[in-house]
């Protein structure tokens, strides 16, 4: 059997490759920008800031989602489910970069309900990575929204964290204007450290 | 519903662990709780999928993709090789991306301020897409090592930054490859990172004659070995 690779730190300097590139005169496969006009299901935004241990905003951090669309179907292969209709307007991966303040956010849509395991289904959540000069190997963790009151309560990961650390993945709705965002700030360490896990 | 596939963990005897304290940024960056476990669901066993139409033949050759009036500088090499998974399957059709610092060792990148030149005809960003049997190939420049104020006279050795998705986002992976024989290597805390010295050798690219092309361009071979599917079915 071969072995994995390591895995190694993404470093200070992926913005022109991963992040920004358009801004550097190339182009990224992915930004934090998940919807089109045609997209389907209610606009949200996801936002937040990444925090060291000491408290201190993390500028040079890359978070990546992966979600389900409005129906709850993901857009790969391995999801066969008939009566969960594709989005052809939604693919359901974002990047984004850290700015100065630690700060990040993303234009997407609320996913559906997706199956879980033994065919239970899961609350409506995104699947969160967080990259990091710092980190030399990536820490999964998941967004929940805190208006899916019942939906969480029945979450079967979300009921395997201890309580007092469920709150770190529960999105907290705002809204303002029309507009309606999640926050969702992630702490790398220390106090009110965000649950990652074992993927 | 067909059973979804699942993967195996990944394995703690070659990932680096978090907190690596020759590595100063791990210190206040590294989760003290450890991982919690999770039953691998729809949700880490998708991913994103892209297709070829999402690189051009011009991406995977960092020589030309950023040229604005010449060639640019520094030695020419082609960087190759497949991407597998640990049961020995090619992963294909999959994104591949590469970043690196110039020639000189600075990086385009607008936070970098090494007193070396940047090179007007070279970012240092390129992408493609491995074939149907996991091959991929770039064309680059040798990049150059640069200091870094991990301690007292830090130099990173020379490396390129690889980004892969696989089949999901459990098999996503973010690493660096080496050149072999750098002097570097020894003493650098990312590289070392890696608690097995196996698998830091595995992270050093071979030198390969047989790809090398005459008058033109020595070539280095770097396989990457993704997460394997697991022999377990999922519930």
């Amino acid at each position: 059997m071969a072995k994995q690779t390591a895995s190694q730190t993404v470093g200070p300097y992926f913005a022109y490759c991963l992040t920004e590139a358009e801004r550097y005169g190339g182009h990224s496969v992915a930004s934090n920008r998940l919807v089109a006009d045609a997209t389907l299901g209610s606009r949200i935004q996801i936002e937040g800031r990444v925090f060291d241990g000491a408290g201190k905003p993390v500028p040079d951090a890359m978070i990546e989602i992966w979600q389900a669309n409005a129906a709850g179907r993901y857009a790969h292969p391995e999801d066969t489910r008939g009566h969960a209709p594709l989005d052809h307007s939604f693919q359901g991966f974002g990047r984004a970069g850290t700015d100065a303040a630690g700060r990040y956010f993303f234009d997407t849509i609320k996913p559906g309900t997706v199956p879980g395991t033994g065919g239970s289904p899961q609350a409506p959540h995104v699947n969160v990575i967080v990259f990091a000069r710092g980190m030399l190997v990536h820490a999964y963790t998941r967004l929940y929204f805190s208006d899916e009151q019942s939906a969480n309560a029945a979450d079967l990961l979300l009921n395997s964290v201890p309580e007092s650390r469920r709150n770190t993945l529960v999105a907290e709705r705002h809204e303002s204007d029309g507009r309606v965002a999640y926050l969702f700030d992630i702490r790398l360490q220390g106090d009110g450290e965000t649950v990652f896990f074992d993927v | 519903m067909s059973t979804p596939t699942k993967y195996k963990p990944r394995d703690w005897k070659v990932q680096p662990p978090y907190k690596h304290d020759a590595y100063a940024s791990t210190k206040l960056r590294a989760p003290f709780k450890p991982l919690l476990r999770l039953k691998q669901t729809l949700s880490e066993v998708t991913g994103p999928v892209y297709g070829h139409d999402a690189v051009t033949p011009l991406d995977a050759d960092l020589t030309v993709n950023a040229r604005r009036n010449g060639e640019p500088l520094g030695e020419r090499i082609v960087v190759y090789g497949r991407v597998l998974d640990e049961d020995g399957r090619a992963v294909r059709d999959s994104l591949v991306e590469v970043w690196q610092a110039n020639a000189a060792g600075r990086y385009v990148h607008l936070i970098d301020q090494h007193d070396a030149p940047l090179d007007p005809n070279f970012t240092g960003a390129g992408r493609c897409m491995t074939d149907g049997e996991g091959r991929y190939r770039f064309v680059t420049v040798r990049p150059g090592e640069y200091p870094w104020r991990n301690h007292y006279n830090a130099w990173r050795p020379a490396h390129i930054h690889f980004s892969l998705f696989g089949p999901s986002i459990a098999t996503r992976l973010v690493t660096q490859m080496f050149f072999p024989g750098d002097p570097l290597l020894p003493l650098d805390p990312i590289f070392n990172g890696a608690p097995d010295p196996d698998a830091r050798q595995r992270l050093v690219a071979r030198f390969s004659i047989e790809e090398t092309r005459p008058e033109w361009a020595l070539a280095y071979e770097f396989d990457i070995v993704l997460r394997g599917r697991s022999a377990t079915p999922m519930e």
